[in-house]
């Protein structure tokens, strides 16, 4: 060993084998079919974005098309059960006590409920996960001062909070979201700051770090791509949440205001009249759970198709 | 290669201790040496040594708490690394001193692919826009070996084997031609045959872009092969270092010497191994005076009680041992 070597001669010696080496340890199946023909080939995933892509349209146009419809009282057609055509095609979901149609006011209330919990949760996301990256990557002092205000907001029930602000101030939309977000917002942040505790310890932040990354950069570019994922499963299940208690708020009285409605509300209203028309609280019901159904199924979908590791899994011939 | 070039990086007794509660663990206790422009210093020692905890702590990647560096300088150029603000420091990463670690699957970020994160030095410096970037990442791509890199960027880290993957993380590593690369154990986790080709590819880099490089590593065969220098490492400490060629081939320190001892040879009939009896000091707990002293044949009552000093050999072959002369005579 000891009259070895400076190391020239080995380089020369091993220079040809190392390319063909460096083909031989290539192995990757590359399929790379693009987004819509994979969610072509997934049924659920597809039923759900149709859903979904359905409930824009309404949301966009319902009001504007049907808004008169969803008002207009008709005494002599009172609960009239789904399936009725007899008072044209408006009515064939069935009408409510005041003989307003079903369908109608689905389609315009599609509009306050979604606004109401899409904006609800994107705000608990947005703030939720960038106090909890902070909480999870800068020093302890911050963290605990973010930890323990969540903590205060997590100790109320948050029903109890919303009645509680919502009595004192104005039951207006926006305050409406801004309760449901507060409420919503530490299940995001605690999510985010466990998993940067963990993935700033992992060997690329050190070599982010290394190459020159300042904070920022490798907390935005590093950290956050991979705390996103979850943090999307989150809001999907957030979200069904999120309707549930603006349905309990607006059956309460101090949620959406009639004559706004929301589905909740629809709910809550046709809970009344369970054991004459059913329809009035079902009907509702089965939107908030087949879009919630959706949301979960599509976001499920999503997080798949964006991880490098699992998209091979859709990619795959079926067998 | 002339001795008269001030070092590009001068290490001079780092200590580092990680503190946790009451238990106070000290990593590096004195840690000394430096590397000169186009030359290879190899930092070797047993695992728990302190090596890359060295390092880290050159790259200022330590977390503070729990580490706390406290004692020594590192001098980049002239100039103090510790004491450079973080900001400006983190400005210089990369465009002075590239990094590659041991795990290049950890250390690449498994939800981009390679050509992205060989461009990200360039974005996070500015220097270049993202197709320029990208267009780099690949040129580099191919030079660090990587067939069809075009086709080849758009891959995931885990979509390539474990020596392209070191391969990309040399890549990303010199992307801003630093003065200096740091090589932690760049080799342990491939196979041999990897081995040898990564280590060659590192050196063509280094010849070829006249970077100095410190080498991190447990390997002898390794350091025999490639290091102009050669710093070995015991409980944190530098025990002995100098000309590669010269601690190899005479060591001064007994670790050194049972180091050396303790490799298998081809070329004498051996019916067993000579290994070093017991094993590396607990750096909670480390022994009084030598911390080589338990396992050592030559230990005294001195060496339990006192530390001992820092004796040249020859111009440039330091070692801390009382009986320093009598291995380096082979007594």
């Amino acid at each position: 060993m000891t009259d070895t070597v400076n190391g020239t001669d080995t380089a020369v010696i091993t220079h040809s084998p190392r390319s063909i080496a460096a083909q031989a340890e290539m192995v990757t199946v590359r399929v790379g079919l693009p987004w819509w023909r994979l969610l072509a080939r997934d049924r659920l995933a597809l039923c759900s974005a149709v859903w979904l892509v359905f409930l824009l349209v309404c949301m966009a146009f319902g009001p504007e098309l049907l808004g008169k419809a969803a008002v207009d009282i008709n005494l002599r057609a009172r609960n009239l059960p789904p399936g009725s055509t007899e008072q044209g095609w408006v009515m064939f979901l069935g009408t409510d006590a005041l003989g307003r149609s079903m369908l109608a006011r689905l389609v315009v209330a599609s509009r306050n409920t979604l606004a109401v919990a899409f904006t609800a949760v994107m705000v608990a996301m947005v703030v939720g996960a960038l106090l909890g990256l902070i909480a999870g990557y800068v020093g302890r002092g911050v963290g605990n001062l973010i930890m323990r205000l969540s903590d205060v907001v997590q100790s109320f029930p948050s029903l109890l909070l919303a009645v509680v602000v919502l009595y004192m101030l104005e039951p207006r939309v926006a305050n409406l979201i801004i309760v449901l977000a507060v409420t919503r917002i530490p299940s995001y942040l605690r999510v985010a700051r466990a998993e940067v505790l963990e993935i700033r310890e992992r060997g690329f932040v050190d070599a982010a770090r290394s190459m020159g990354g300042s904070r920022a950069h490798i907390l935005w570019r590093h950290v956050l791509p991979i705390v996103a994922p979850t943090l999307l499963t989150i809001l999907t299940v957030d979200f069904a949440i999120v309707m549930l208690s603006e349905s309990g708020l607006s059956f309460l009285g101090i949620g959406i205001q009639p004559p706004e409605i929301t589905w909740g509300l629809m709910v809550a209203q046709g809970r009344n009249y369970l054991s004459q028309a059913w329809w009035l609280a079902f009907l509702p019901g089965l939107a908030i759970m087949f879009t919630t159904l959706s949301a979960n199924l599509l976001s499920n979908w999503l997080r798949l198709i964006t991880d490098p590791v699992q998209r091979w899994r859709l990619e795959a011939p079926k067998s | 290669m002339s001795d008269v070039a001030p070092p590009l990086l001068e290490v001079n007794d780092l200590r580092v201790e990680f503190r946790s509660g009451r238990e106070i663990v000290r990593a590096v206790n004195g840690a000394t040496f430096s590397v000169r422009r186009g030359e290879t210093a190899a930092v070797l020692g047993e695992s728990g040594s302190g090596k890359s905890v060295t390092a880290a702590a050159i790259m200022r990647l330590l977390a503070s708490p729990p580490a706390h560096i406290t004692g020594g300088s590192i001098r980049f150029n002239g100039a103090d690394v510790l004491g450079a603000p973080m900001p400006e420091w983190r400005k210089r990463c990369g465009l002075d001193i590239g990094m590659v670690f041991q795990d290049a699957l950890a250390s690449l970020n498994p939800v981009f692919p390679v050509g992205w994160q060989v461009a990200e030095p360039f974005r996070a410096h500015g220097i270049l826009d993202a197709r320029a970037a990208l267009e780099r990442a690949e040129a580099l791509l191919g030079r660090v070996g990587i067939p069809e890199p075009h086709e080849r960027a758009r891959d995931y880290p885990h979509q390539f084997s474990g020596g392209m993957r070191q391969r990309v993380m040399i890549a990303m590593a010199i992307a801003l031609d630093p003065k200096l690369l740091i090589a932690d154990e760049p080799t342990t986790a491939l196979d041999v045959t990897v081995q040898a080709q990564i280590m060659d590819l590192l050196l063509d880099l280094q010849r070829e872009r006249h970077m100095a490089m410190v080498l991190i590593t447990h390997d002898l065969g390794v350091v025999a092969e490639v290091a102009d220098h050669v710093a070995v490492m015991y409980g944190g400490r530098v025990v002995e270092s100098g000309p590669a060629r010269d601690v190899l081939s005479r060591p001064a320190h007994p670790y050194t010497l049972a180091l050396l001892e303790s490799v298998p040879r081809a070329d004498i009939d051996q019916q067993q191994l000579n290994p070093i009896v017991g094993s590396p000091p607990d750096m909670a707990t480390m022994p009084t005076g030598c911390s080589f002293h338990p396992r050592c044949r030559r230990a005294t009552a001195e060496c339990r009680a006192s530390l001992p000093p820092r004796i040249e050999m020859r111009p440039g072959h330091h070692a801390e041992c009382f009986r320093a002369h009598e291995v380096f005579d082979g007594r």
